[in-house]
């Protein structure tokens, strides 16, 4: 029996022909990550067990983007935490504030991940580099502790959904739409313990941006991973980047699938994830009398050049409306410096925005955009729980930057084409 | 092992974010984070959870982030058990590494009320409601993982292992 892109990484990296769905396997890991937040625990349990190396100084990655450049006295602790463990254990992939960005967002950037890797990072959005064409799942603390020490994880291979996109976005959509959809359509259980494999023509048309956003938020329909192939766009965005050779894996044309869906790609239109969970979507256009207080354009999911290109299009020239607060934070240095070089950071704050260093934030109620009961923000984040980004009280509704750039000139849901 | 208590009922898709709020990520320590577990859905929990407590819950428990600290407040707290339908599969990982018995039944699950008292052996997936007098039989753990457990966790098992080559 054929095998799918994800099993055929799996196997290479368990050192065997071939696996099957279910299969317990034990794997080498390419990049092991954590984040301020993640990482202390699992430098705890690390020491705890008496484990007193890393297995590769060049193969952990520690992000310090949460709470930093930090919040209060407690995330300082934990960041000095993270600092004093890189350093004792030279780690080279070490982001501290002045070079960090959002994790998901700098990795790729910064060519640390590639295609065929093995990856687990401590972080739920982990899954995102599936867009490269690598495995890379998301783990808890443990899980990191035990990958920085052995250099191996063990996995139960999945099964996989194969969405077969077809025909290419209209000009208003972007990935976040496309990924939204497909939530909507499974469920935030809809792919539990599975992989989402990503495929058909309608690829091409989809920037590495959008595969990034689409990636990111496969966790949020439950999956293991979401994966795309590797093709020219891809192979164009790694080269000159990676700082290892990458490796291309292709799905046996006879693997297995639980399930298929096509999805065409023209038919997605302008799509918002109402409170308080990411399946309750709806097209933006019939949320038009939703008043909103605040807007979030960032995050691992939405804070990459495309998306700031998009809200500078749609706000540039004009005003965010009174009683709307427009956070944008791009998602890491380099985003940033081209938002200051191409005038869009003047844009933004002549548009009355605010625009922050790079920072997880507001997506997850740290700081820098809490909301009070009863508020309600449009952000570009990916997660709109119950008390997700402050008060019980208060709502997100999750959207695309266009969605989010437009609600924010209007101070209500607004579908892009409206502005 | 086992564990005996009442119950404490919760719906399907219970997120970390409501186990542990991140607003309360800036430690690591677990005793003051399991001071605000499930506080945003129900804050009459830590005042009532009492030591061998079962959770039991519907679907998809424990999805979003994967914040090993949502396990680990639920343990901190005395609960002896978590039943679930289902579980997310980073929580459900979690889990295991850190030592909470969890458990997948989706028939208990339905069933149990809120603050019946239920009783689980581990070694055998035995559930029983003693306000019901209803049994249930949960999936058991692959052995792979039935070892980590019987270790006390995942980097207790690989330091085993070591020691076994």
């Amino acid at each position: 029996m054929g095998m799918t892109m994800t099993q055929k990484i799996l196997a290479a990296h368990a050192g065997l022909e071939s696996v099957t769905a279910g299969q317990l396997i034990n794997a080498k890991l390419d990049i092991v990550l954590g984040n301020d937040i993640t990482t202390p625990v699992a430098v705890n349990e690390f020491r705890k067990a008496g484990f007193d190396k890393v297995f590769d100084k060049d193969r952990v990655a520690i992000v310090l983007d949460h709470f930093v450049p930090n919040k209060d006295i407690k995330a300082a602790e934990q960041s000095k935490q993270c600092r004093e463990f890189a350093c004792s254990h030279c780690v080279s992939h070490f982001y501290d504030v002045g070079k960090m960005g959002i994790e998901h967002a700098l990795l790729p950037e910064q060519g640390v991940v590639t295609a065929g890797d093995c990856i687990i990072g401590a972080d739920s959005h982990t899954c995102t580099y599936g867009a490269l064409g690598a495995f890379s799942t998301g783990v808890g603390s443990t899980d990191m502790a035990a990958g920085m020490a052995t250099g191996t994880a063990w996995f139960k291979v999945p099964s996989a959904i194969k969405f077969n996109l077809k025909n290419k976005l209209p000009s208003n959509c972007s990935g976040k739409d496309v990924i939204l959809t497909i939530i909507g359509m499974i469920g935030v259980d809809g792919a539990l313990y599975k992989s989402m494999e990503f495929c058909g023509d309608g690829v091409a048309n989809l920037s590495m941006d959008d595969r990034l956003c689409i990636c990111n938020m496969a966790i949020e329909a439950g999956a293991k991973n979401g994966i795309f192939p590797v093709d020219e766009v891809t192979k164009a965005y790694m080269n000159g980047r990676c700082e290892r050779n990458p490796v291309v894996f292709e799905a046996d044309a006879n693997a297995e699938y639980e399930k298929v869906i096509d999805i065409d790609l023209s038919k997605i239109v302008p799509t918002v994830a109402c409170p308080h969970l990411p399946e309750n979507t709806h097209p933006a256009s019939k949320l038009s009398d939703i008043k909103i207080d605040q807007v979030v354009i960032g995050s691992c999911t939405n804070g990459r050049m495309e998306d700031m290109e998009t809200t500078y299009k749609i706000l540039n020239g004009k005003k965010v409306a009174d009683g709307v607060r427009c956070i944008i934070i791009p998602g890491t240095m380099q985003i940033l410096r081209e938002c200051v070089e191409k005038g869009y950071y003047t844009a933004f704050i002549d548009a009355g925005a605010v625009v922050s260093t790079p920072t997880c934030g507001p997506c997850l109620g740290g700081y820098m955009g809490i909301l009070a009961a009863g508020e309600r923000c449009v952000a570009t984040t990916n997660r709109n729980f119950v008390g997700r980004m402050g008060h019980v009280e208060s709502e997100v509704y999750l959207a695309s930057p266009a969605t989010a750039a437009a609600s924010a000139l209007t101070g209500y849901i607004t579908h892009p084409k409206e502005v | 092992m086992n564990t005996k208590g009442k119950v404490f009922k919760y719906p399907d898709n219970v997120d970390t974010d409501v186990i542990i709020p991140a607003r309360y990520l800036n430690t690591a320590n677990a005793q003051e984070l399991a001071l605000h577990c499930m506080e945003d859905i129900d804050t009459e929990f830590v005042k009532k959870v009492e030591k061998g407590d079962v959770m039991v819950a519907g679907w998809n428990f424990g999805c979003g982030s994967s914040r090993e600290h949502a396990p680990l407040v639920i343990k901190t707290c005395g609960t002896g058990c978590v039943i679930a339908k289902s579980f997310a599969r980073i929580f459900y990982r979690n889990a295991i590494n850190i030592g909470l018995p969890i458990l997948e039944c989706e028939a208990a699950a339905e069933e149990i009320n809120a603050n019946d008292e239920v009783s689980v052996d581990f070694d055998t997936g035995l559930i029983t409601n003693h306000t019901s007098g209803k049994t249930y039989k949960a999936q058991p753990f692959p052995p792979f993982i039935q070892n980590i457990i019987k270790c006390g966790g995942l980097l207790k098992s690989l330091k085993e292992g070591e020691n076994n080559d």
